[in-house]
């Protein structure tokens, strides 16, 4: 062995020797794949203007907002997560939900601050249940998977709003009921088409139930929002 | 530690030092070893989640006590070739990078011990359905020790649901509560039963010389929560005094019941028996009267007539109470200042 590490030495040094001083073949090689790569996978950053940054990202959550609405077995909610869209909808759920009770003071701060901990803290300990249960995902990404399946629940809120300033009878309660389930429905769809597959076959159910549940008591939440 | 007597012990005649062998090697790592095995719930994530808990700290201390002998040193370079500038400088610079370092290395630990709890949710789901049937049926059995599940699922689940179920109740209820918010209060009701109840429990079961570990009364008393969490959704929603009453004797009585049989199986002696049973029972129950009649819609009128608008802080009022007292103010106000614009 050591013998022919001794012979390899030589011969490697020599070989470097040679294709510095008169090989031009090697030389093209060697800095050709260097240029092709750095124009075309690095996209430098710094040098781009702030627009296009940001109107890069925006379209990623957009794409991702397409994946929740139409929910088919992809992985690019889970493949490369941010935390963009689910600070988005909660905020602009919190808001909406906050709207109803500014001019009363004394009820305006809690509201705000009880949507957004119910949605972090809801999504962090369903979360932690799967870890707990034995699912392979990780927090980050089950974080973004819940926070963007909230997405129809928000939209439900939107329209809530919209019913309750045209009027506010028994007909707009159903209405109202109406779209809040079926969004509620479709967010648990969504969320489970994205999640179950990390969980372990058989206990898919104890995974699911606390899904379940937070956004059970987000759309109960949407649902019972009057402007007073 | 082990290391340095090891040495010692080779140090001296192998005839004379055999008895000491045996002991030195019982008090190195070895005893690590000894005490896992001897862990009752048998579990080898527990064991592995300790392990690396221990080698971490270790890890950390030696980490630290090498970071103040180097401080050591270069202080006292600093002190003749630099000024106290430098120093300060340096020293508070540490002083950040460790508090750091720590905080980090704790999450991290926090995140990686997760796996101690991992035996805890080991469960099926038809597991979890038969136990949740299970606890509204008392056995009678008295003399052999009745068996508990030691499990958390099932438990934490059923503390979220009853969250929601009380917030559904606050929510219906127009209960506002001031210097907090309802999510927190349903929060701190619900875990703080389940866990002062059941510790309260557990030292009454340790005074009384009951067979139960802290963990089995976790699991016990969660899943006694099922029945509550049934009664509280149904009055909820359908508001008839003669139905709560009925329920609360009957769907209350038997998750309580089949507590007590537990209990009263794993207790020698009457005295005992009847201490723990009574407490967990009255405990029990009237926790379930306490969260409907606090969270009902009647309890506003008679927080109204009993506290009028003159209440103190942290403590539920009806929503209209502040507009009242603003009215009634403004329009005193008003007549006096026409009173006196008249005269």
């Amino acid at each position: 062995m050591a013998d022919v590490e001794e012979l390899n030495k030589p011969l490697f040094a020599g070989l470097s020797d040679v294709s510095i001083a008169d090989d031009i073949p090697v030389e093209g090689q060697i800095t050709v794949p260097v240029n092709s790569s750095s124009a075309n996978d690095e996209i430098s950053t710094l040098d781009e203007p702030v627009k296009d940054t940001i109107l890069r990202d925006l379209k990623a959550v957009g794409q991702k907002f397409v994946h929740v609405l139409y929910p088919k077995k992809s992985s690019a909610l889970l493949r490369d997560w941010d935390l963009w869209g689910p600070l988005l909808l909660c905020v602009s759920l919190a808001l909406m939900l906050q709207g109803g009770s500014v001019d009363s003071k004394d009820d305006g701060g809690p509201q705000f601050a009880e949507v957004f901990v119910i949605v972090w803290f809801g999504s962090i300990i369903i979360t932690v249940n799967s870890k707990l249960l034995g699912g392979t995902i990780s927090f980050f990404q089950s974080l973004c998977v819940l926070g963007y399946c909230i997405l129809p629940l928000t939209a439900a809120m939107l329209v809530c709003r919209l019913v309750l300033l045209s009027s506010s009878g028994i007909t707009s309660f159903i209405v109202r009921l109406v779209v809040v389930s079926a969004s509620f429905g479709w967010s648990t769809f969504a969320s489970t088409a994205f999640l179950a597959d990390s969980q372990p076959p058989n206990r898919k159910a104890l995974a699911i139930y606390p899904v379940f549940l937070f956004y059970f008591v987000i759309g109960w939440m949407i649902l019972t929002f009057s402007p007073s | 530690m082990s290391a340095s007597e090891g040495a010692k012990n080779t140090n001296a005649e192998p005839w004379g030092g055999f008895d000491d062998n045996i002991m030195i090697q019982g008090s190195g790592s070895a005893v690590i070893d000894m005490e896992n095995m001897d862990d009752t719930s048998g579990s080898s994530f527990e064991d592995m989640g300790e392990m690396h808990q221990r080698m971490k700290e270790e890890e950390e201390v030696a980490a630290e006590a090498a970071a103040t002998e180097d401080d050591g040193g270069e202080d006292g370079e600093f002190l003749g070739m630099k000024g106290l500038k430098g120093q300060l400088g340096r020293q508070v610079a540490d002083e950040v990078w460790k508090a750091g370092k720590r905080q980090a290395s704790k999450a991290f630990n926090l995140y990686a011990n997760i796996d101690i709890l991992r035996p805890y949710f080991d469960v099926e789901p038809i597991q979890v359905r038969n136990r949740l049937l299970e606890s509204m049926i008392p056995l009678k059995m008295i003399n052999f020790p009745q068996k508990i599940a030691g499990e958390l699922y099932g438990p934490m689940m059923l503390v979220f649901t009853m969250v929601a179920i009380l917030l559904h109740g606050m929510k219906t209820s127009g209960t506002v509560i001031r210097e907090g918010t309802l999510m927190g209060t349903a929060i701190g009701t619900c875990f703080g039963y389940w866990l002062g109840t059941s510790s309260f429990v557990y030292f009454v079961a340790y005074l009384c010389n009951s067979q139960i570990t802290m963990l089995q009364m976790l699991s016990l008393l969660g899943y006694g929560l099922f029945g509550h969490c049934v009664v509280l959704f149904i009055t909820y929603n359908v508001h008839f005094h003669s139905l709560f009453y009925i329920l609360w004797l009957v769907i209350g009585g038997l998750s309580t019941l089949r507590m007590v049989a537990v209990l009263i199986s794993r207790t020698v002696g009457k005295t005992s028996r009847l201490i723990l049973c009574g407490t967990l029972a009255a405990l029990h129950m009237l926790f379930l009267l306490y969260l409907h009649f606090a969270y009902h819609k009647i309890v506003e009128g008679i927080l109204d007539t009993l506290e009028g608008p003159n209440v103190p802080p942290i403590q539920r009022v009806a929503r209209d109470i502040p507009n009242v007292a603003s009215v009634v103010a403004n329009s005193t106000v008003r007549s006096m200042a026409v009173v006196i614009q008249s005269q």
